[in-house]
């Protein structure tokens, strides 16, 4: 119980950091963004004083209001669900764009992920068990799939797959012209053919890694005393592998999952531009482009909820699965 | 002589490095239905790889050079221990030989309860089971060992070092094997949970009638439960005897250093190693009996 | 395995750092490795400006330009070499940047305990949970003109926070062992156990997290300039591929644009990796155990050797 309410304590910490944080970006920073912003939106049409107010408690006025004061509308205003009118999208709210967006990026992202943390983890694991079989000597060609940009690959990928050979499309997440948006089998089928070549390209630049760090904790616990047990206790080596030595070295990896999450956010927001996928990177990105400050610092707020919660998420898992850290209060 | 539960036969382990270390040389050894052999020999003397060597669980580089390791079943049956097959080998183990091993801290798996390590056991050896008997099994076991059958459903981190050790004697007689190998299953506990540990050995032993090879530096102690000892030295068994024999008339030089290097309580340096023995073990079972009275 | 050989095996209380034995792993990381930074530091002095337009457009490798032309005409060696450069500096700053942030959060922290180490520790996780591309990013959107300097800045304050988290557990570990507390008890001061006894023994693991920052440093900056984030009016492999991409080298089917940049990183991120499995196999020498190049050492014919996967793991 100490342990929950210790890590719940934590993650209330770092999201006061994290709102901080984008507090204090905009403030901080060269420019006025409120200014661009304003001026932007009048091009588009009438601003309301509301509009204004909530833009300024969000970025910064420069009327000389206290920063305590700020900070207190601040919290207020994303207290209500505020974050403010999006410029590029206008009059779209930046929590419509949000809405909108987040879906494709979970879908693309999460699933993706979860797919090659699966796959690694389970590679790592037989590489592990088998020591220096051919898949264990694979392993360093997989790392160098980690090195190898994002971007790059994806761009290889869609040179490849997309233009010398047109197997899959160029971009979008669906085909937006003969199938309409819904719970359909059209519209479904169309989604997984457009998202399979992003989330091939996550799957293969991220699973090494996971496959590395899984297959050096395996060799680690092959030398444990509770091996030797069970190989004693004469257990059929399958049985060994999974309820002994997986079920131990996963641990690490499924903490390293955690910390690990928030570059693959990073690698999936590149992905998205790549691909133009309707996501969430590449609204950030459309909302870099054009000073949209407000839809920006939005994002980036998301972004990092989705990971703090992501986290929580997983230490939850961990305590599940570890039981010293459940008894450790 | 009744006939031998276990008979070594000229085996010698070598660990093929580079020079290659002949860590076990030549030994042969026949261990008898019910008794306790003790296999006492300073760190490094091989005394744990010819144990690990029996039941073939040495990993490369170490390996058996030659000789065999051959169990007699009850039924009359030889079973040449390195001619089984891997199949065969995994369904041997446990089932005829079961190991207690040094460090109960760590021979349990962390993660998971002990009625799962349990009832891997039963579950892998003996599928035929009921959910319901595989059940009141592991809970009969813990309690032959003292531990309450509520302790089923702990991770080891919640239980005593004595009382993982209670649980690994209780798992290794899951299913009655003829013979139990002891590699140092004391050396990390105080010297009253040890005491414990080995009266609770005594008795299942006399209980059950398996056989016993215990493995320690530990002489004294070995003096104290052993029917017959071997005493190891560089790989070869230097002396094997009668326990009493072993003590009383020890043949050779080492035996005889070894048993000097145990400082008796009452200061002249190994002369009286068998009282000085008796009088702490006298000491901890009148600590015992206090502590029973009061409890009661 | 046995309790005799664990003695043989077990890391010994007082471990010196060792130069890790060259193997086949090792001695590739390092060439590789050093043909790329060589190419960085000489390449740069030997070709034309890479800037400098041309008539020949989208010109496939020839012998007057080795890797083609660009869209405008310039030469693809050249902007590579230039490149190759700004990557591997943005790379040193950063490594540097990490290991001073994460040895003072991560060693200085752990190893004084108590209040400060809880804060530290606080502080580091916090950094670690908050996605580190997305706060660039945003500080990028608002700095429209960013030196090289800048945008590495930037890079090591959002990256050094895994490291720092690796450190100080290896540092909790070593402050507790016995030959520390020993100097403790002996009165040595504790500036002096802490470069003494316990910094030598923290190389390798700070030499593996160095390597670490370098390629995620390297990576992030290609990232960011490739989004047209990155430094402005600098050669690095992203702003060529930003370019690339630009100058629709994808669907013209460019491919001695494109290709090169990426290759040269992942070759650099590659060779940076085997030199940290070497690394890796000093820190902990368990993962060398049956492996293909242990076995080697061992006088075992194939037969023993499958005789004995039958009875162990």
């Amino acid at each position: 119980m100490r342990y929950l309410i210790r890590k719940f304590g934590f993650y209330l910490v770092a999201l006061w950091a994290a709102l901080t944080v984008n507090f204090c970006i905009p403030r901080l920073m060269p420019g006025d963004p409120v200014e661009i912003m304003m001026s932007k939106l009048g091009q588009k049409g009438p601003v309301t004083p509301e509009t204004r107010q909530s833009i300024e408690a969000l970025l910064g006025a420069d009327s000389s209001r206290p920063l305590p004061r700020q900070y207190g509308d601040y919290l207020a205003g994303l207290a209500t669900g505020d974050l403010g009118v999006s410029v590029t999208f206008f009059p779209a709210s930046v929590i419509d764009i949000i809405g909108r967006t987040l879906p494709w990026t979970i879908g693309l992202i999460g699933l993706a992920t979860v797919i090659s943390f699966l796959a690694g983890v389970g590679l790592g694991t037989l590489a592990g068990w088998r020591r220096g079989s051919w898949l264990d000597n694979l392993i360093p060609v997989t790392t160098m799939f980690q090195s190898v940009p994002y971007f790059w690959l994806a761009l290889i990928l869609l040179f490849l797959l997309g233009s010398v050979w047109p197997l899959f499309p160029l971009n979008g997440g669906y085909d937006v012209y003969t199938v309409t948006p819904g719970w359909n089998g059209e519209f479904l089928g169309s989604v997984l053919y457009y998202g399979a070549l992003p989330a091939l390209t996550i799957i293969v630049s991220s699973a090494g890694g996971w496959m590395l760090g899984m297959r050096n904790m395996m060799v680690s616990t092959l030398s444990e005393d509770y091996m030797l047990t069970a190989e004693a206790k004469g257990l059929r080596p399958g049985r060994i592998m999974r309820r002994y030595a997986a079920r131990n070295a996963v641990l690490p990896s499924i903490s390293g999952f955690a910390i690990s999450l928030g570059f693959v956010v990073a690698g999936s927001i590149v992905t998205e531009a790549v691909f133009s996928y309707p996501g969430i990177g590449s609204a950030l990105l459309q909302a870099v482009g054009g000073n949209d400050y407000a839809l920006m610092q939005g994002i980036f707020l998301i972004i990092t909820l989705a990971v703090l919660g992501a986290n929580l998420l997983v230490d939850l898992l961990y305590s599940v699965i570890d039981p010293r850290i459940r008894a450790r209060s | 002589m009744t006939r031998p539960v276990l008979t070594i036969e000229n085996l010698s382990v070598d660990y093929l490095v580079d020079p290659p270390v002949h860590a076990v040389k030549d030994v042969s050894l026949t261990l008898r239905r019910g008794e306790v052999l003790g296999l006492a020999g300073e760190s490094g003397c091989g005394k744990s790889t010819l144990a690990y060597g029996i039941v073939r669980l040495l990993k490369p580089p170490a390996m058996i050079t030659s000789g065999r390791a051959v169990f007699h079943s009850p039924e009359g049956h030889d079973i040449d221990w390195g001619d089984l097959g891997p199949e065969d080998l995994r369904a041997a183990r446990w089932d005829k030989i079961s190991m207690v091993f040094q460090g109960a801290m760590n021979s349990l798996n962390p993660v998971i309860s002990i009625r799962d390590q349990f009832e891997d056991i039963f579950r892998t050896h003996r599928p035929a089971l009921r959910r319901r008997e595989r059940r009141d099994r592991c809970g009969d076991l813990l309690e032959r060992v003292g531990v309450d059958r509520a302790r089923l459903n702990s991770y080891p981190h919640e239980l005593s070092g004595g009382m993982r050790q209670r649980v690994m004697i209780a798992m290794a007689m899951a299913l009655e094997p003829q013979i139990m190998i002891m590699d140092e299953p004391t050396t990390a506990l105080d010297v009253v949970v040890q005491r414990e540990i080995l009266r609770e050995i005594s008795r299942l032993r006399g209980e059950l009638g398996f056989a016993v090879v215990f493995i320690t530096h530990d002489l004294p102690l070995l003096l104290e439960i052993s029917d017959r000892i071997a005493v190891m030295r560089q790989g070869e068994i230097v002396e094997l005897g009668d326990a009493l024999d072993l003590y009383t008339d020890p043949r050779h030089d080492y035996t005889r250093q070894l048993l000097a290097s145990f400082p008796s309580l009452t200061g002249e340096r190994g002369s009286f190693v068998r009282g000085a023995l008796d009088d702490r073990l006298l000491a901890l079972d009148a600590i015992d009996a206090g502590a029973a009275k009061e409890t009661s | 395995m046995t309790a005799d050989t664990v003695a043989l095996t077990a890391p010994v209380t007082r471990r010196r750092p060792t130069w890790p034995p060259l193997t086949a792993k090792l001695a590739a990381g390092l060439i590789l490795g050093g043909a790329v930074v060589l190419f960085g530091l000489l390449g740069p002095l030997l070709v034309q400006d890479p800037s400098r337009v041309g008539d020949i457009g989208l010109a496939g490798p020839s012998g007057d330009h080795l890797l083609g032309t660009t869209q405008t005409g310039q030469d693809v060696l050249a902007q590579l070499a230039y490149a190759t450069r700004g990557s591997l500096i943005v790379g040193a700053i950063v490594g540097v940047l990490t290991l001073l942030l994460s040895a003072f959060f991560g060693i200085v922290g752990a190893y004084a305990g108590g209040w400060l180490d809880e804060l530290f520790s606080l502080f580091t996780n916090i950094v670690l949970v908050i996605p580190g591309l997305p706060v660039v990013i945003v500080i990028s959107a608002y700095v429209p003109d960013k030196s090289l300097l800048l945008v590495s800045l930037v890079l090591a304050i959002t990256g050094w926070a895994g490291s720092a988290r690796v450190l100080r557990g290896s540092t909790l570990s070593l402050r507790g062992r016995d030959y520390v507390l020993a100097c403790r008890v002996a009165g040595e001061k504790r500036w002096r156990i802490l470069a003494v006894e316990i910094l030598p023994n923290l190389i390798p693991l700070l030499a593996s997290q160095v390597v670490f920052a370098v390629i995620f440093a390297i990576l992030g900056e290609a990232g960011l300039s490739y989004l047209g984030l990155g430094a402005s009016g600098s050669f690095t492999w992203g702003t060529m591929l930003y370019y690339a991409q630009n100058g629709l080298a994808l669907r013209l089917g460019a491919w001695w644009w494109f290709v090169p940049p990426g290759l040269l990183l992942a070759l650099f991120g590659a060779a940076l990796s085997l030199i940290n499995f070497s690394i890796d196999e000093i820190i902990n020498p368990k993962l060398r155990s049956q492996t293909r190049a242990s076995r080697r050492g061992w006088r075992m014919s194939s037969e023993q050797l499958r005789k004995a996967k039958e009875s162990t793991l």
